[in-house]
């Protein structure tokens, strides 16, 4: 495109799959999220690709993981109840090394939940998305225009890793509208797909794809090979954003549209005179631990924000070796805190620490 | 500046308005402008919201703005709550005998997206009878109506799902809080190309605060311009 067009977060994930060469979706309904299946469903056949609505969750995911076997771009995406549905393919995409990614515009649970907007799904997202030792690399946008750039960033870390990527974002940021401009992420270091299989032609030998290991040394040896790339990853793709740490005495760590809210509220703190940053895990896994451990040579407090019941907390405690006090406020169950609830929080703070 | 009165847009008194169009075009935010003018020129409004389509951001968001100004407004029993189910109101059917009986009513539609249209055909026979004037909000910067071609299928849809025929165009191209007249300026042989092809006039072009109708005196500028408000609710 090359000009700004306004659209729907969701919309913005579903265009940048599309023009960073995804070719196959698989997805099935769930508020709400169902805006990218039904750009999908308009934009796919245009490009030569599919669209294919699944009869489950489960299904979609397993759809998924063949896409990827043979070597294609290929994405899904849901809304809680139904990425834990897709946890157990999620697990046997990491076991069998296949590069997808994996979208989650979170909704308010456990269970069904609720439709608004939230972040309850962080620790599944960061510590758990299937079982046996995988981290997935997770990525949580704050912006539409994001929905579309880190879309473009996770398929370029899958196929660089041989990893599922997961964007963690929430129902707010899908159902936004903001101006949003494509630029593809433009990668000409990627290895070719020699694991593939789509058809050796006679030419190679075969490739099995599995996730199944008849010896524990086997299985373990993968999982070490895995563990050294998934520290690649945290050398190489943690990402993040700061502001105003440098003066500050209150840090607050927030990511995705709860770091919207908090950025209004720290400039209402600053024009009170509260020296309060901000620091924006751009990246959730890998978490941004370092930016984290130099704010605490300075800063005196860490507030965590999100739309949970403080998931975060500990992974921040974890950053700082727990060198400074850290509190937490949020909402939950799909209510969305107001930048003057969090400015009150800030000044409860800042008054604490005047004493 | 002389500001024309809302009602003279339109070729008769607008009694029963539909805001259709494309999904995101803004017509939420152009059935609740056009209901708080009709109001401010002492009509009785009634503002329904039949999306059963967007979860979020829906005329729900106003609707206590919307009481305090005296304006009915009819809302799907469960919107903005967790009820994953579009229901159309038995309240809604109220309106038909209302409009015939008083002839200072006003009565607008706020209709879901593309083939969200589809509600409107549950009150078909009313909406015929009464001489509905529908509506066609487009913004030439959502990237599936980014063309002519685009807006006339997407036209067609929502006429195909409705059942009834579009009798203007509005234009309310825009880039959200970024926009720029320069932006609008861009939008217009798009949009007018559009008219051209659905054979419709484009009832007017709004412009959004900060913006100000007379950034749009340009050549370029063939149609009424209306100022609106964003009262699409703010989440930071």
């Amino acid at each position: 495109m090359g000009h700004k067009v306004l659209m729907k977060g969701n919309e913005a994930i579903a265009e940048a799959a599309i023009q960073n060469g995804c070719l196959h979706f698989f997805g099935y309904p769930i508020t709400p999220q169902t805006e990218i299946s039904e750009y999908m469903a308009k934009r796919m056949p245009k490009v030569g690709g599919l669209c294919l609505q699944a009869e489950s969750e489960v299904a979609a995911i397993n759809m998924v993981m063949g896409a990827a076997a043979a070597g294609s771009r290929v994405m899904t995406s849901s809304s809680s109840p139904g990425v834990s549905l897709k946890s157990e393919g999620i697990s046997y995409i990491v076991g069998c090394d296949l590069p997808c990614v994996i979208v989650n515009v979170q909704r308010g649970g456990p269970g069904l939940g609720g439709i608004q907007p939230s972040q309850a799904d962080y620790y599944q997202a960061t510590k758990a998305n299937g079982h046996g030792d995988l981290h997935l690399f997770v990525v949580a946008p704050a912006s539409v225009q994001e929905m579309a750039t880190l879309t473009g960033v996770a398929f370029v870390v899958a196929d660089k890793y041989r990893t599922p990527a997961l964007i963690l974002a929430d129902g707010a940021l899908g159902q936004m509208m903001e101006p949003v401009e494509f630029e593809v992420e433009k990668k000409t270091d990627l290895p070719e797909k020699s694991w593939a299989a789509n058809g050796h032609g006679g030419k190679r030998k075969k490739n099995i794809i599995n996730s199944l290991f008849m010896d524990p040394v086997d299985l373990e040896n993968s999982i070490k090979e895995r563990f050294a790339r998934y520290a690649a990853i945290a050398e190489n793709e943690t990402r993040w954003e700061e502001l105003m740490v440098e003066d500050a005495d209150i840090v607050m760590v927030a990511y995705g549209i709860t770091s919207r809210i908090c950025k209004t509220a720290i400039n209402a703190a600053r024009a009170k005179g509260i020296k309060v940053g901000l620091i924006r895990p751009i990246t959730l896994w890998p978490f941004p631990s370092a930016a984290l451990k130099k704010a605490a040579e300075t800063a005196k407090h860490f507030m965590v924000c999100e739309l949970n019941m403080g998931q975060m907390v500990d992974d921040v405690k974890v950053a700082i070796d727990c060198a400074r006090p850290v509190s937490f406020y949020g909402r939950t169950g799909g209510v969305m805190p107001s930048s003057e609830e969090v400015l009150a929080e800030i000044e409860k703070i800042a008054g604490g620490l005047a004493k | 500046m002389f500001i024309l009165p809302i009602s003279s847009f339109f070729p008769h008194p607008p009694r029963l308005l539909i805001v259709a169009g494309h999904f995101g075009a803004g017509k939420t935010n152009v059935a609740l402008n056009l209901a708080y003018m009709l109001k401010a020129e002492g009509r009785e409004v009634t503002l329904i919201d039949l999306d059963i389509v967007n979860p979020y951001f829906r005329a729900a968001d106003a609707e206590d703005a919307l009481r305090a100004a005296e304006i009915q407004y009819i809302n799907p029993p469960f919107a903005n709550t967790n009820v994953d189910i579009p229901v159309l109101g038995a309240e809604i059917q109220r309106v038909f005998p209302m409009l015939e009986q008083n002839p200072n009513a006003s009565v607008i539609f706020d209709v879901g997206g593309d083939n969200g249209a589809v509600a409107l055909g549950r009150y078909h026979a009313e909406l015929t009878r009464l001489g509905a004037y529908m509506l066609c909000v487009e913004n030439a910067y959502r990237p599936l109506t980014d063309s002519p071609e685009a807006m006339l299928e997407n036209l067609q849809e929502i006429e195909a799902y409705s059942r009834l025929r579009c009798d203007a165009i509005v234009n309310n191209s825009n880039l959200g809080e970024e926009t720029s007249a320069e932006d609008l300026l861009n939008a217009m042989p798009t949009m007018d190309a559009f008219a051209a092809l659905a054979e419709l006039p484009i009832l007017f072009t709004t412009v959004c605060t900060p913006l100000r109708r007379t950034d749009l005196q340009h050549s370029l500028v063939k149609s009424p311009v209306l100022e609106i408000q964003n009262y699409t609710r703010k989440l930071f």
